[in-house]
């Protein structure tokens, strides 16, 4: 499967492209501890790729690697077919990767559009002048932005909170608005980090369906790092498998599932 | 107009105007560009012209002829109020077709009853869940052909042989334009008043729903005489967020707003309802009476939580209110000064709280289905808003009496709409007969009978009695509800409910005595009102039903019983209907469980049967009764909830003094 270029079809019937986005022999350090060794992965166009891993495996690290925010002391990112360089987030961000936190990193004291609205800010390009006065290409272009934000509003069902300041929104709402501000980037590459993080299970269920319809309706490529297995597995196309920084698995959900080294992560083998 | 042009006219219908998509052809020529429909979407008003909606039904009704539709087929519209669904109706009345609107969160197996009854070939959709529900009860359908939705969200990686999307529908309708449009000419012409303009489907308070066929003529000539009634205009506005499938909602949003021409508008979500309803500000406006309750609920829920100053001016002012408010909206004399208070209360306060209601510009406003609580009918009057009730069915296609402005009170349902005829039989249960009366039950003429003699006068099924000082009509209870108590009084279990139900913190309650000693009574509370009064009396509470067994909330309720059953001792002739002992439920009734009707009306049978061990643990003494429950939940898994249910007893009023003068 993996050796075909062109990509692959899921097993319900997805075609996935080619490959986005590749990790080669990746090695993260801070001071002497090694966060990340030697793993290499790649990500192709469209599927949904889980990143999972027991407690400290390095699965939050390698999310920074790829978003741009950590630089690898070894190894290379790959995007679109070329090694990327050193980047600022900004930079990152408007090569197409958009991203989720796992301790929901909002403004509090905005409304949940104004939140989503700063999704489009890196779109939008009139000079601070025409801002200031609100005339002619400043108005058209929030005219527009608005419009994308309002779309994804939609999309996410948050309608009836949409002038409400996100501090006093409950917490399965924050995560919710946070992805809408993501979407609003309109990204190629989602990067979403542990997105079902306290949830109970019917918001995870509400998460799963939004995740799955926005890979579906957009046709996003979605990289996400989750604990919850169940999720994972109906979620995910392929799951890269860590374990204290190292790649100890790789495949569909079934193959990994069946993989020893992975059982003995989570369930824990007798070291002799 | 003379007698004979009235004759006349009701024989060739209003105007000449037979039907739906006739009143859609004349208010296109004469105000086609103004607002037929608004819908929110992606935060903005939206709106179609009578022009603009007169095209998309024209393309749909092409499209559906495209698909196969033939005169007399039957067409499912099920989903949420758009203006995408208002289209479909027409367009299905277009090409000679009947809609048959159906509720949105009905569950398969209800659906695939309504489907399999009427022979539905086509139905229109609304999303994935309810494309979903169908394809899962398709099975049972043989009939059953095209399924087309509006959102396709989803729905992409379905089989899509007999799945369209409604946009593409209307694109093919208006690629196939010269191809169909004779043939869509032709059937248009066919119409005439005596063809089926809709079939609804009644809730069905005992046993399965029943198919209601109204004519054009039915709905023409009640929007019209109604719309009169009340002074309708072209201006209006209305909110159409009521279920679709429900007659009332047909009646305003399709037989009054074509008739006069208004505007219909919808809410861009549940939830967002109450944002939309304040930037509509709709001038005529319907709601039950659970939807006022809930409103002021949330009003004083609200109150208690507002600062010191706003609350005592909102104490003073209502108070005012109540002694004033509804007098000076009757064009009763009051007195200057007190004029001047209720101004200065307007502007301080009712005009800022009607504000946040949206009913700053309700012109008319009516509550029906169920009896209202008599103080939470006079709250709203009282603010100045013009509130009325009517009393009605889906047989009589709403409208059977209403109560003419400055004629209000909250114990009547008012005086008998033109056209009507008003009959009480010995048994005392109320007969009507008009113009709005149905043409028959589908496919079941047993019912039609029993219901409609062959005179034309339809069985209500309710109890009451016209009052002889005012000559309006009151409502005691469902005929079939009121029983005698083992002692011969009267029982009339809903006129205790009611009174109940007023206050906030109770959600529902079920009162039980029909052939017993004494009266017993099934209590809901209500979350809103009883969590928000546990948080700011730092209750913990971990679950629905751990805060409805707690104590200080069964003292509170028991407050409120014996409250209740004071008033209820001031009655002559239902003052046996007192409430002994009551219990708290451990789950709200619900009509997933078929414990209530879809318009949320309580299946007192099916309540009964269900909680037969604790209505038994009600009579015999017990003070506490352990029951486990079936509950549904609403992806349609079952599960069951045990529980152990403390019984209270209630203080009861003597009534000796009254016993003795009968």
């Amino acid at each position: 499967m993996k050796d075909m270029d062109e990509g692959y079809i899921t097993e319900d019937g997805r075609k996935i492209g080619g490959v986005v986005m590749e990790m080669k022999n990746i090695t993260l350090r801070f001071g002497g501890v090694v966060a990340i060794k030697d793993i290499s992965f790649d990500i192709r166009e469209g599927e949904v790729r889980a990143i999972i891993g027991p407690n400290g495996a390095g699965k939050s690290s390698m999310l920074n690697v790829i978003s741009g925010f950590y630089v690898p002391q070894e190894g290379e990112v790959w995007f679109h077919g070329a090694a990327r360089p050193k980047m600022r987030p900004y930079e990152v961000a408007q090569q197409g990767i958009a991203r989720t936190f796992q301790n929901i990193a909002l403004f509090e004291g905005m409304s949940v559009l104004d939140n989503v609205m700063t999704g489009r800010l890196t779109q939008m390009k009139a000079g601070l002048f025409s801002q200031a006065i609100w005339k002619g290409k400043a108005e058209a272009e929030e005219t527009a932005n608005r419009e994308i934000a309002e779309k994804i509003i939609d999309f996410l069902e948050i309608q009836a909170i949409r002038k409400t300041p996100v501090g006093r929104l409950p917490y399965g709402l924050k995560k919710r608005v946070e992805l809408a501000r993501a979407l609003a980037a309109e990204p190629k590459l989602l990067l979403l980090d542990e997105p079902m993080a306290g949830m109970n299970v019917e918001e995870k269920e509400d998460m799963s369906r939004f995740i799955l319809d926005v890979n579906d309706e957009f046709g996003t490529t979605i990289a996400l790092i989750e604990h919850d297995m169940g999720v994972v597995m109906d979620l995910s196309d392929r799951v890269v498998v860590m374990d204290y920084g190292k790649k100890i698995g790789d495949g569909t959900p079934d193959e990994v599932r069946n993989n020893q080294d992975v059982i003995d992560a989570y369930l824990g083998v007798a070291h002799d | 107009m003379g007698r004979k042009d009235k004759l006349v006219q009701m024989q060739t219908g209003a105007d000449g105007l037979l039907s739906i998509p006739a009143l859609l052809e004349r208010n296109v020529e004469k105000f086609g560009k103004s607002p037929a429909y608004r819908e929110k979407e992606f935060g903005i008003w939206q709106s179609w012209s009578w022009i603009e909606t007169s095209k998309e039904v024209e393309a749909l009704a092409l499209g559906l002829i495209n698909l196969g539709v033939s005169e007399g087929d039957f067409i499912a519209v099920i989903g949420r109020n758009r203006p995408y669904l208002y289209w479909s109706i027409v367009a299905a009345q277009m090409v000679g077709a009947v809609p048959v609107p159906m509720y949105h969160d009905a569950n398969a197996e209800e659906m695939a009853f309504v489907m399999g009854h009427c022979g539905a070939r086509f139905a229109i959709v609304a999303d994935q869940e309810q494309v979903d529900k169908v394809i899962e009860v398709q099975d049972q359908l043989h009939q059953f052909e095209h399924l087309i939705y509006l959102d396709p969200r989803g729905l992409r990686k379905y089989d899509h042989s007999h799945l369209h999307e409604f946009t593409h529908v209307q694109d093919q309708g208006r690629a196939a334009h010269d191809e169909f449009i004779e043939d869509l000419k032709a059937r248009r012409a066919k119409l005439d008043y005596d063809s089926t303009c809709v079939m609804l489907y009644t809730s069905g308070t005992t046993g399965r729903p029943k198919g209601v066929v109204l004519s054009n003529r039915n709905i023409i000539e009640t929007a019209k005489s109604s719309s009169e009634f009340d002074d309708l205009r072209r201006g209006d506005e209305v909110l159409a967020y009521l279920p679709m499938a429900w007659v009332g909602d047909f009646i305003f949003s399709i037989g009054q707003a074509y008739w006069t021409g208004f505007c219909v508008n919808c809410p861009e979500s549940a939830e967002t309802l109450m944002a939309d309803l304040r930037e509509i500000g709709p001038t005529y406006y319907f709601a039950p009476p659970r939807v006022f309750e809930t409103q002021l609920t949330s009003v004083m829920i609200r109150m208690e939580d507002a600062g010191k100053l706003k609350k005592r001016m909102f104490d003073y002012y209502m108070e005012h209110a109540r002694k004033v408010g509804m007098d000076i909206l009757d064009g009763n004399p009051v007195g200057v000064w007190d004029r001047w208070k209720y101004s200065l209360g307007n502007l301080f306060v009712y005009g800022p709280l009607k504000n946040m209601l949206g009913f700053s510009r309700v012109r008319v406003g009516y509550t029906a289905g169920e009896a209202i609580g008599p103080e939470i009918f006079s709250f709203y009057r009282s603010l100045g808003i013009n509130l009325k009730q009517l009393y009605g069915q889906t047989e009589a296609t709403v409208f059977i009496t209403a109560q003419p402005d400055g004629q209000v009170r909250a114990d009547t349902v008012g005086v008998t709409c033109p056209g009507v005829e008003l009959r009480i039989a010995d048994s005392g249960e109320v007969f009507y007969r008009s113009p709005g009366v149905f043409v028959e039950y589908f496919n079941n003429p047993e019912s039609t009978a029993d219901t409609k003699d062959s005179e034309g006068w339809v069985a209500t099924g309710d109890a009451g009695f016209i009052e002889e000082s005012s000559g309006h009509l009151r409502i005691i209870d469902r005929a079939k509800d009121v029983g005698k108590m083992a002692s011969g009084a009267m029982f009339a279990p809903k006129y205790v409910e009611n009174k109940l139900k007023f206050y906030p913190d109770i959600l529902e309650a079920v009162v039980f005595g029909n052939g017993r000693e004494n009266c017993v009574a099934f209590i809901n509370i209500d979350l809103t009102a009883v969590g928000n009064w546990a948080e700011r009396n730092n209750i913990a509470y971990a679950s629905y039903q751990e805060l409805a067994g707690h104590p200080r909330v069964l003292d509170t309720i028991q407050e409120h019983v014996e409250a209740v059953n004071q008033s209820v001792a001031e009655d002559s002739m239902l003052s046996g209907c007192q409430i002994h002992r009551f219990v708290v439920l451990h789950k709200e009734l619900d009509a997933d469980d078929g414990e209530m009707t879809r318009t949320r009306k309580v299946r007192r049978r099916i309540v009964e049967e269900k909680f037969a061990d604790i209505i038994g643990a009600l009579y015999d003494g017990s003070s506490q009764i352990s029951t486990v429950t079936e509950v549904t939940y609403e992806d349609g898994r079952k599960g069951s909830i045990s529980a152990t249910l403390d019984i209270r007893d209630a203080a009861l009023v003597a009534v000796t003094q009254k016993m003795a003068a009968e």
